[in-house]
């Protein structure tokens, strides 16, 4: 296949970046998206330019590294796949291709397609946990949990922090990403104790890292590779106003 | 100069840290003896962890959480993308919530025996003895394991053992046992007892007065060389896998910090101890930057086979039954397609050899589910695989459920790794290591749903004891930011980076970690002979000479630079190489992965417990240069190595 790329190159952070077409001329319909930008970057080496920088680990779609936004869409076309997973037999010979990095105020470029998503972690370590030291544990058999809430916790677990849902919104939101851990965790028995403290100081650090507010488009869960259900959003809007109102703590 | 195969034989070495008697209550007396470091001591005490894994990601936050101080690295953008986060399968513990006949005994026995009885006993009965514990901790935590409707765990039965002790969740296990650790981490981290470095990776150790003191890292943003000093370090920074290019292992996974470490004298374990996984998506062209494992638990309902005559290129539908090998179930009939990773890799090896071999490249073999679909339906196939279906059509663009998936084997884990002491200390006091990147627990061959179980047993519950008694016993004075041996290994690390800057050659570094792939693959892969391996050596060392004469590494030193990144590690790949390939050329026995043509009985591996029922513990001597051999000898007072059967 012959492909035109259009990819963001970008020096440094706070660098002014371009778009720059690139042709790759060998490229095969089983090669994921990724080695394509490998073939690329072998050839920009020879040349003597510097390779496209991105983001990528385990190339199963399961870390959550890889992260681009194709011909407009966050891992590109095709539905729950992230872009590690994506294969070129779902492009056309000879078809131009757009590649550019998350656009997210949050998310702000560090070179070319690779971002800095600490901001995640952050949003984590403001509650995102049950507090279990180790060798506190009682017998996992001691508290059963009902199959229904094991499950939906587990369909929100499910989440690997990529950055799609954050990419894909217009307002830069990162409330499906924060809904799936308070889903995950509020599910159990054992996340309970700590609900209402664990969204209000998550959704602080949320709005503290230039996340916007959430307006119901849906285009988050459209993307996520992983399909977390918009549904954990509302989750997330129910506890808040559990936490905050009433005798409950408030913000 | 001595070839480097001539390498000569030191001191024995010994696990001095054991305790003997009883095996049931060593992990208990050693727990009695260690000494303990004083809460306010504690609070004064910092312990550098690299890697984020299961071992590296528990470990820092079981150690704040006692009140060490703990600098973390990963060369990730975030702790919680470490490469365990991709094992699928599950977790094995002895909780006999089946009531089938499970105990710690049996899964001590199961661990010793798979590991073909090269694994040291009281390593493995601890390893038993927690696994029960690591489930407590991975629920308290809310690791959303599978359930029944009852709401308490279920099992699922995995690699070939008898009883039911796997707990998982779904196909994704690692990844949600991770998130419980890299959340205890993110815990740690908002509490301020853990400083927190992403981006990050190990370069050199450093050594002062013959203890580990601290690393040597770069930003690998900025560029920035970083020094970091501490009482103690634990490497946490997994296998060594993609030392042949294509694996399982994440893009980044590499052997620096532990081949580094090895360099200053921590002696290396086994290291031709590698396990080949049989059943992987096959390579599909030479653009192949990884390989993708297809879980074991496939071959429940799969049936392997190959067309009876070579050269046979129909579409698998248009074989009739009575022209199809189902080599499997015809050599081993009592196991059939569940025989152990290791015999069933070596068996589709052998059919593909023989031109049987299906596909573009004619290496891979059909996994069928045509029977098991028209005896239940697609819909029972779909809900006990559908997941992983999925990603077999993505990758291939073939759909299973119509026609057979074609598999091949791959490379997945390590066994060998840094040696450690029962305390998980190397060589080098005060380095300690866990997880994968160490070699104590696995023998010659890991048991499925093993690696979770050890990393988090290390992490846990393993290295914050024992390492506390190091701590109590030693008298550490600081190390000072411009001592000698500081400023050594920063210009090692400054002047090894500006090498590999300057040559500016005409070869990528991936064209060279591809060579040395294909090198390891064809004579330190599934089989080895002693004439593959000697060319395999001098094939290595020519490639090493060629590397660091032609090698092409673009940009600075300054900056994001992924060739160089990456050049570095390939270079420490092209010494472990040769490392693996002598140490598989000097174990001239066949036993669990590793096998050599030269030792077999009726196509099968022949083990020889004479000759080799030891550790080989290799000391660097210098690049390309002799190493020495140290052995453990390997006791066995509690159970009886046995030749493996299974037809």
């Amino acid at each position: 296949m012959r492909l035109t790329l259009k990819i963001w190159r970008q020096e440094a952070p706070g660098a002014t970046g371009r778009m720059v077409g690139y042709q790759v001329d060998d490229a095969d319909e089983d090669m994921s998206f990724l080695e394509l930008l490998d073939v690329l970057n072998e050839k920009l080496i020879l040349s003597g330019d510097e390779p496209v920088a991105f983001d990528h680990d385990c190339r199963e779609g399961i870390c959550g590294s890889c992260a681009m936004v194709i011909n407009g869409e966050p891992h590109g076309p095709q539905k729950a796949t992230t872009a590690c997973q994506l294969h070129l037999r779902h492009f056309r010979d000879g078809e131009t291709i757009v590649v550019e990095p998350w656009r997210a105020a949050a998310f702000p470029v560090v070179k070319d397609l690779v971002t800095d998503r600490s901001a995640f972690d952050r949003v984590i370590a403001a509650g995102g946990y049950i507090s279990a030291p180790t060798g506190a544990a009682p017998d996992a058999h001691a508290t059963p949990v009902p199959k229904a809430n094991a499950d939906r916790a587990f369909t929100a677990a499910a989440c690997i922090g990529c950055g799609a849902c954050v990419a894909a919104c217009p307002n830069g939101s990162a409330s499906l990403f924060l809904g799936a851990k308070i889903t995950h965790l509020g599910e159990l028995p054992q996340g309970r104790p700590e609900q209402d403290d664990r969204v209000v100081r998550m959704v602080e650090q949320h709005d503290a890292e230039g996340f916007g507010g959430c307006t119901n488009t849906g285009a988050c869960t459209v993307s996520c590779p992983k399909e977390i259900p918009l549904d954990v959003i509302s989750q997330l809007n129910r506890d808040y106003l559990h936490a905050t109102t009433g005798s409950r703590r408030s913000a | 100069m001595t070839a480097y195969s001539e390498f000569s034989v030191g001191e024995p070495i010994a696990d001095t840290a054991a305790p003997d008697g009883p095996i049931e209550s060593r992990w208990e007396r050693r727990r009695f003896g260690v000494k303990l470091v004083n809460p306010a001591n504690k609070r004064k005490m910092r312990i550098i962890v690299v890697g984020t894994g299961l071992a590296g990601g528990s470990a820092a936050a079981t150690l704040a959480e006692a009140g060490y101080q703990v600098t973390s690295f990963c060369y990730q953008d975030s702790p919680r993308r470490a490469h365990s986060i991709a094992a699928q399968g599950g977790i094995n513990a002895a909780k006999n919530y089946r009531n089938d006949g499970d105990s710690v005994q049996r899964l001590f026995y199961d661990t010793v025996k798979g590991g073909d009885f090269r694994a040291r006993e009281a390593n493995v009965h601890r390893l038993a003895e927690i696994s029960v514990q690591i489930i407590d901790q991975c629920v308290a935590q809310g690791v959303p394991f599978a359930r029944e409707y009852g709401g308490l765990l279920d099992n699922r039965s995995f690699g070939g053992v008898q009883v039911s002790r796997t707990f998982y969740a779904k196909g994704q296990t690692g990844q949600q046992l991770l998130l419980g650790a890299y959340q205890a981490l993110e815990r740690q981290i908002d509490a301020g007892r853990v400083e927190m470095h992403t981006r990050h990776e190990m370069l050199e150790l450093v050594v002062v007065d013959g203890r580990a003191r601290g690393v040597v890292v770069r930003d690998m943003v900025t560029g920035e060389i970083e020094t970091h000093l501490a009482d103690a370090v634990v490497l946490a920074s997994g296998g060594y896998g993609n030392v042949f290019y294509l694996s399982t292992n994440a893009k980044g996974c590499n052997v620096t910090a532990t081949w580094r470490a090895h360099r200053k004298g921590a002696l290396f374990a086994n290291p031709c101890f590698t396990q080949i996984h049989p059943t992987c998506i096959p390579v599909s062209g030479e653009h192949q930057s990884k390989l993708t494992l297809m879980s074991e638990s496939l071959r429940n309902d799969g049936r392997i086979w190959v067309p009876a005559q070579a050269g046979d290129t129909r579409s698998p539908k248009d074989i009739p039954e009575d022209e199809r090998d189902y080599f499997l179930e015809r050599q081993y009939p009592a196991f059939g397609n569940l025989v152990p990773r290791d015999i069933a890799s070596r068996a589709a090896k052998n059919v593909c050899d023989a031109g049987r071999g299906v596909g573009p490249s004619g290496l891979g073999v059909y996994l069928d589910f045509s029977e098991i679909i028209e005896r239940t339906g697609r819909d029972a196939v779909a809900a006990r695989y559908g997941n992983l279906f999925d990603i077999y059509e993505r990758i291939t663009g073939e759909d299973p459920y119509e026609v057979p998936m074609r598999i091949y084997p791959a490379v997945h884990y390590t066994m060998g790794g840094l040696w450690v002491d029962y305390d998980l200390q190397s060589t080098i006091p005060g380095l300690f290591v866990v997880g994968e990147a160490n070699f104590s627990d696995h023998g010659a061959n890991r048991l499925g749903a093993s690696a979770l179980m050890q990393g988090l047993a290390d992490g846990y519950f393993v290295l914050p004891t024992t390492i506390g008694d190091y701590l109590a016993t030693s008298r550490l004075e600081p190390v000072a930011a411009d001592a000698p041996e500081v400023r050594e290994a920063r210009a090692q690390v400054t002047e090894r980076i500006e090498r590999l800057l300057a040559v500016d050659g005409t070869r990528t570094v991936d064209s060279f970690h591809r060579e040395l792939g294909h090198i390891m693959w064809d004579h330190c892969g599934m089989e080895r002979t002693e004439e593959g391996l000697r060319k395999a050596l001098d094939l290595i060392s020519e490639l090493r000479r060629e590397f660091w004469r032609s090698v092409k590494v673009p940009g600075s030193a300054d900056t994001l630079n992924q060739s160089l990144e990456k050049a570095g590690r390939v270079a420490d790949f092209l010494e472990l190489g040769e490392l693996m390939c002598l140490d598989a050329l000097h174990r001239t026995e066949s036993c669990g992965g590793h096998f050599r043509a030269e030792s077999q009985a009726d196509g099968e591996a022949e083990r020889d417990d004479e000759h080799f029922s030891y550790v080989a513990a290799w000391e660097f001597t210098g690049a390309g240069e002799a190493p020495v051999l140290h052995k453990e000898d390997l006791v066995f007072d509690h159970v009886t190595p046995s030749q493996r059967s299974y037809k």
